[in-house]
């Protein structure tokens, strides 16, 4: 798709008949092309672990859809303007909720475990594998 | 959980601060937190790393929208499997080998002359991932979420679409349990064009119903010539 990058959030791609009044005071809606729809690599991450979890039936479907969606009306409601940047960060603080309600991961664990990795960078030389 | 655990800082034993230069920045948090899990749920053996690589690499590169393109030059080019995808689209969809994850059923929805349809979902982003891979950004923003329903002519203006006057927009709303893929008007000027050929000009917004499908000279020029 080498179509103009710079053809983003709200800007019609491929339209010069559309009036521009139409798009006035409406919210930015963003856009993208048919690129990659991951950010980050953690954020395919944390979307595949939830997707494994689910097929080994730790959880429903339905169930991972019922939180996400509270965890987005209260991100909402405490102002993240939810643009869709910031899905993943909603994705992953479920997938913690999740684990941790149905038991299979202990919040203490998890929160230890997070300072090892961030102790295990700094104490692991510049450009070698960070390992625990 | 999901809150900023930054308080919690209690440093192992036998870390110094004196080599500083020596070590590797740590990442941002939520990397760590991801990091976490994952090696928590390894050493459990609840996760295997390699179904994790297969998860992110099936949806980066192997799923994309391509599968739902196939889906719907068959129905262009097979009135059988057309008849088939609109009275189920579940069993239809399966039997090209793509499987829902967890018993969600599909719908496929026909754009007419008179009726155009878009998909969203309110509550989250309920996405039919099976045939069009991971969601585009836009779709999870809470102004398409909102806008697609309240608004739809001006969502689809956004995108550049222009639908014939009088033409109504029915806008679906997908559940954990049901998901809806567009099956969009066949572009004119593709008489005896073969599934193959056809595949080309469904792209993913128009399988979300955000546009049209594309025109026969709109075909994208892919490098090394046209496809």
């Amino acid at each position: 798709m080498d179509k103009d990058p710079g053809s983003v959030l709200g800007q019609p791609t491929k339209s010069e008949e559309v009036p521009l009044t139409l798009c006035k005071g409406l919210p930015d809606l963003p856009r993208d092309e048919d690129g990659p729809v991951f950010a980050e690599p953690w954020q395919a991450q944390a979307f595949a672990l939830a997707v494994r979890l689910c097929d080994q039936g730790h959880f429903t479907w339905a169930e991972w859809v019922e939180n996400f969606s509270a965890e987005i009306k209260r991100a909402q409601a405490a102002g993240d303007p939810d643009l869709g940047n910031t899905y993943y960060d909603h994705w992953l603080a479920v997938l913690e909720k999740i684990i941790t309600d149905k038991g299979i991961l202990q919040t203490p664990d998890l929160l230890s475990r997070k300072e090892q990795w961030r102790q295990a960078y700094l104490s692991t030389p510049h450009g070698k594998a960070v390992e625990l | 959980m999901g809150q900023d655990h930054s308080n919690d800082n209690a440093h192992e034993p036998g870390h110094s601060h004196a080599h500083h230069h020596d070590h590797t920045e740590p990442p941002a948090d939520p990397v760590l937190r991801v990091k976490a899990l994952e090696s928590l749920l390894v050493e459990k053996g609840l996760v295997d790393p390699a179904a994790i690589d297969a998860i992110v690499e099936t949806y980066e590169t192997k799923v994309g929208p391509r599968n739902g393109a196939k889906v719907v030059a068959r129905a262009w080019s097979d009135p059988a499997f057309k008849k088939h995808l609109l009275e189920d689209a579940t069993a239809a969809i399966s039997s090209m080998g793509y499987i829902g994850r967890q018993g969600e059923h599909m719908k496929v929805v026909e754009n007419t002359h008179e009726r155009h349809n878009m998909v969203v979902c309110t509550l989250c982003s309920c996405y039919p991932w099976t045939v069009l891979g991971l969601p585009p950004v836009w779709y999870k923003s809470a102004p398409y979420r909102a806008r697609a329903v309240s608004d739809p002519k001006g969502v689809l203006a956004e995108f550049g679409t222009e639908l014939p006057k009088g033409t109504k927009i029915k806008v679906w709303d997908s559940t954990s349990e049901m998901r809806f893929l567009v099956l969009p008007l066949r572009p004119k000027g593709t008489a005896g064009w073969n599934a193959e050929r056809l595949e080309q000009l469904v792209t993913r917004n128009s399988m979300i119903g955000v546009e049209l499908a594309l025109r026969p000279d709109q075909i994208p020029v892919k490098s090394g010539g046209k496809a």
